[in-house]
């Protein structure tokens, strides 16, 4: 079947449209997240969101708003907590965590009737995106967008260095719970494509493939817009024919394209003895 | 007398109700270099947080008759993430915003006054440079750029000569020097012996402060000033330092 000829199928317009978005809100917001080193709690936040999900199954209300309710909770929890150094950060993350996977096995075992299929849930999948999915993700990646364009200097100040922000008079507070919320919202609507297991590695693996070429903010971002969209098509292509899940595919061909940058990169630009200045040095 | 800077009376300062600075007070005025020594953890840099806003005093009071935009902060060598996405130019250019500019475009004009900072501390050719590409030395350049990029009324630095040469050491005194022409300075440094021969006058700093008007002090009056020294080597070169001291 000719490439062309899949867009005759709504589903795949819909995937296709939330590959762009999903590539604009991740590597944006992907790129806070590698930079501050806040990978972890990304993690945190996502594996919570799964207590919304068995809630909404049990209360019979949409599991991808529980999700919302819950990352938001358990992303200003975490940062009012930590902020008040009330607990050791790890130790908070590991609570949502595992809090969130707890909550959300309960609910969906006292849910009655059929347990829910939780495996796009799980493991996500673009080709089941509706047109309200959309909706929201496009409002999102807007919402995003304008916050960073509008923003930018200041983001990029007070991921870089909170204290000197602060001597400023920038309002270090308001943006770090601005953003920590972005976060938490790009991670919910990121689970239908990516699933809960998955969707670090779409806020990540681009940011990384980016930073092995260029060590500056806002070149990182535009490259993980790109790689994250690049990505996306080629695993919805490659699950269409191969009839595989598509967030796994989508994941695979990240990871393939990291290893690819890598030799890339070793070869054409270090030669195997440059000083690297990464992200995650 | 000339209206002080900044005044600080009878302030109490404490981490999670532990007091770390009791009673201090001090004055600082226009064109003042104060060199502020101390034995670590005597609460140095805790008394340029308050200065900075950074942090709020649990008594006494602290009163500014500059405005908190026009104080310029070099901040201690391990504060910043190395590897973080930035370059020079973006770290120094961060030193001119402030929250009433929040969101404005970069004018012509400030990206001059980062150009010239640039060049003033050497920093020209590396100005694209992401920051993890620097030195050590490089790197402290870079975040005095920041500092005094604004043209501060006030500059206030934490130990700026930790983890750079003995090179740029001196260049950098030399520099604060010629700053210090048109701009207060309050230099925190546990090294006493190299910074002397620059400040105007001493504050020990060892939970209470003792203030010394003069760039010269005995060891005998760092004793009486609860601020002992001991003399240790970097290196080849001796240096007079404060002593660990327990309360």
């Amino acid at each position: 079947m000719d490439f062309l000829q899949l867009f005759k199928y709504g589903f795949i317009q819909n995937a296709f449209l939330a590959a762009i978005l999903m590539s604009v809100t991740c590597g944006i917001i992907g790129t806070y997240i590698v930079s501050r080193r806040m990978v972890f709690i990304s993690g945190g936040i996502t594996h919570a969101s799964f207590g919304g999900v068995g809630i909404g199954f049990f209360f019979g209300f949409p599991p991808l708003a529980g999700a919302a309710l819950f990352a938001v909770l358990a992303a200003l929890t975490t940062e009012n907590l930590t902020r008040r150094k009330v607990m050791r950060n790890d130790s908070i993350i590991a609570i949502m965590w595992s809090l969130g996977m707890a909550l959300g096995i309960i609910f969906i075992y006292l849910t009655p009737g059929y347990a829910p299929n939780l495996m796009s849930l799980l493991f996500g999948s673009i080709i089941t995106v509706t047109k309200t999915d959309l909706l929201l993700m496009f409002i999102l990646a807007v919402a995003v967008s304008a916050f960073f364009t509008i923003l930018y200097k200041p983001i990029l100040y007070v991921a870089f260095d909170e204290q000197f922000a602060k001597t400023r008079g920038i309002p270090v507070m308001l943006v770090n719970y601005l953003l920590i919320i972005l976060v938490a919202l790009t991670i919910v609507l990121s689970i239908r494509i990516a699933g809960i297991i998955l969707v670090l590695s779409v806020l990540t693996i681009p940011q990384n493939i980016a930073n092995l070429f260029t060590n500056r903010f806002d070149r990182i971002m535009i490259g993980s817009i790109i790689l994250g969209f690049i990505a996306s098509i080629m695993g919805l292509v490659i699950s269409y024919y191969l009839d595989i899940p598509s967030g796994a595919t989508i994941i695979f061909c990240l990871v393939v394209m990291y290893i690819a940058a890598r030799f890339v990169k070793v070869v054409t630009f270090e030669g195997g003895n440059q000083k690297q200045n990464r992200v995650d040095k | 007398m000339d209206m002080p800077l900044i005044l600080i009376r009878d302030m109490d300062a404490a981490y999670q109700h532990q007091v770390v600075l009791s009673g201090v007070s001090l004055s600082v005025h226009d064109r003042d270099f104060i060199g502020i020594v101390g034995p670590n953890g005597g609460g140095k840099t805790t008394l340029l947080k308050i200065i900075l806003g950074l942090l709020k005093p649990l008594k006494g009071t602290i009163e500014y008759t500059i405005d908190r935009s026009e104080i310029g902060y070099l901040p201690q060598g391990n504060q910043v993430d190395e590897s973080f996405p930035i370059t020079v130019r973006e770290v120094v250019a961060s030193g001119l915003e402030h929250r009433q500019k929040m969101g404005r475009r970069t004018t012509p004009s400030e990206n001059q006054k980062v150009g010239s900072i640039l060049e003033k501390v050497g920093l020209e050719t590396l100005q694209h440079r992401s920051i993890g590409e620097l030195s050590g030395g490089e790197l402290q350049r870079t975040m005095l750029a920041r500092a005094i990029v604004s043209s501060p009324r006030l500059l206030v630095l934490d130990e700026p000569d930790t983890h750079v040469d003995n090179r740029f050491e001196m260049e950098l005194y030399g520099l604060l020097k010629e700053l210090n022409e048109a701009m207060t300075i309050l230099l925190v440094s546990h090294d006493i012996g190299t910074i002397s021969p620059y400040i105007k006058t001493i504050a020990c700093v060892n939970r209470n402060l003792h203030y010394h008007s003069s760039n010269e002090i005995s060891e005998e009056q760092l004793k009486v000033y609860n601020c002992p020294i001991e003399i240790i080597t970097h290196g080849t070169v001796p240096h007079r330092v404060m002593k660990e001291h327990n309360h």
